[in-house]
């Protein structure tokens, strides 16, 4: 058979194609289960870094997250919780809840070992090269940071990928996101500025400004909604 | 089983024709993936897999690919692995998956798959075609190594993570250079081991 005539190119070609896309379906679908379960666990163990918690292995994340995550709930834009069932907060996808108007307020309830309870935030906001997200506890007063969680897609190594890192992170414990009474978000600044609106900041990253800016926008972007949810744990209307 | 041909085509990748020291294939990986030590490690051994196993597919292949669609018949083939890689990754090694992100995708691009494929692959048999690939894929992997080693021990201060720069240097002054962890020192760490590759290597050395 002539290998250059027309006709053989298109079926080879559309053979191939036939081949290649029924091995990778099949391999998508048989490898589909064990992937969702590790990005499940993987959000499990975000959600537990924001409250300092780490599994003992990665055979006990879910056992931990039960243990831990009390309660998980949707919040109504006036604070109040419209749905209170873990896996309803625990399923919503944060990149499909960007646009303000539509968007639904997750929240988890976290009980540590002290008989604390902490507020679980997740935020999801643009970095550089993708998206940033990450996870902000809330301490039961309802203005101070108990800790904070972020993570990445693509951000540069050594560079703005370092939000990631747990020095990073711990910068954010104990500042207070109501310094003043009103609800003012946590600024990243670079080493030596302050803000000019008086609300607490951190270090930014050197290297990584627009990173660091896109981690501050988030932060305003996601918790600011949150605000009323806040003044209720403030004069406890909510326990 | 190892003729002195086959020899030849698994361990001359390795220094005397290695792709990235002396074909300068594969740059912008190494320059992407090298300032941890683990993700290099990890994307050298993705390499080495899809090249080994394209290249014996392309191989087996051989004697019916139309000569004018070869190219894409190349690129299927190596996307497919590359999208495989991915996949098992994601299932089996979800951390390093996350740290690799874009990077494994980007093995399609890489140039000693390309140049492998077209070189050998196309014109040999399966078996050497597998050395080959081993072969380069372990040459593009040492180079990796080597840069990462460098850059992460000067740029972080830390090997695979853990610190090895001991803190009574910090306490003295010492500082992690930054500088080392931007790409424009992979390039210059490239440099320096071609520089010193050839001056081991005389028959490199253009007259």
């Amino acid at each position: 058979m002539n290998k250059n005539s027309n006709l053989y190119q298109i079926i080879y070609a559309a053979v191939m194609v036939l081949i290649v896309g029924t091995v990778l379906a099949f391999i998508y679908m048989a490898l589909k289960p064990k992937q969702d379960e590790n990005i499940a666990n993987d959000k499990r163990k975000q959600i537990l870094s924001a409250v300092h918690v780490i599994p003992a292995s990665d055979n006990a994340i879910e056992e931990t997250f039960n243990k831990y995550i009390v309660a998980g709930y949707l919040l109504n834009k006036d604070g109040s919780i419209a749905d209170s069932a873990k896996n309803v907060a625990f399923e919503i996808d944060m990149k499909n809840n960007i646009k303000l108007e539509e968007r639904k307020l997750p929240m988890f309830k976290c009980k540590l070992d002290d008989g604390s309870f902490k507020y679980i935030v997740p935020v999801y906001g643009a970095g550089l090269w993708g998206p940033i997200w990450g996870y902000i506890a809330v301490n039961d007063n309802g203005s101070d940071i108990y800790g904070a969680y972020f993570s990445h897609e693509g951000e540069t190594p050594g560079l703005g990928a370092e939000i990631a890192n747990s020095k990073f992170q711990e910068q954010f414990q104990g500042k207070s996101i109501y310094p003043d009474g009103e609800f003012k978000s946590i600024s990243v600044m670079k080493k030596g500025q302050k803000p000019i609106d008086g609300s607490e900041y951190v270090d930014a990253i050197s290297g990584g400004t627009i990173t660091s800016r896109g981690v501050q926008a988030m932060l305003n972007d996601c918790m600011t909604p949150y605000d009323p949810f806040f003044k209720k744990l403030q004069c406890g209307t909510i326990k | 089983m190892l003729s002195k041909r086959n020899k030849e085509a698994l361990f001359n990748p390795l220094s005397k024709d290695n792709p990235v020291l002396v074909q300068i294939l594969g740059i912008c990986s190494t320059l992407a993936v090298t300032a941890k030590l683990e993700p290099a490690i990890v994307m050298g051994i993705s390499v080495i897999a899809v090249l080994a196993i394209s290249n014996v597919v392309i191989s087996l292949l051989r004697k019916t690919i139309p000569t004018t669609i070869r190219i894409i018949v190349q690129l299927v083939v190596v996307a497919a692995l590359v999208i495989i890689v991915q996949q098992i990754l994601r299932a089996y090694a979800y951390d390093v998956s996350l740290q690799l992100s874009v990077f494994i995708g980007l093995i399609i691009t890489n140039c000693i798959l390309m140049g492998r494929l077209e070189a050998f692959a196309l014109s040999n048999k399966p078996w050497p075609a597998f050395l080959d690939g081993i072969g380069n894929g372990l040459g593009y992997t040492i180079i990796l190594v080597i840069v990462a080693f460098f850059r992460e021990l000067l740029g972080s201060g830390t090997l695979l993570g853990f610190p090895v720069i001991p803190q009574w240097c910090y306490d003295h002054g010492y500082m992690n250079n930054g500088l080392m962890i931007l790409p424009p020192m992979a390039l210059i760490t490239v440099g320096c081991i071609i520089w010193v590759h050839r001056s081991r290597n005389k028959d490199l050395q253009e007259k």
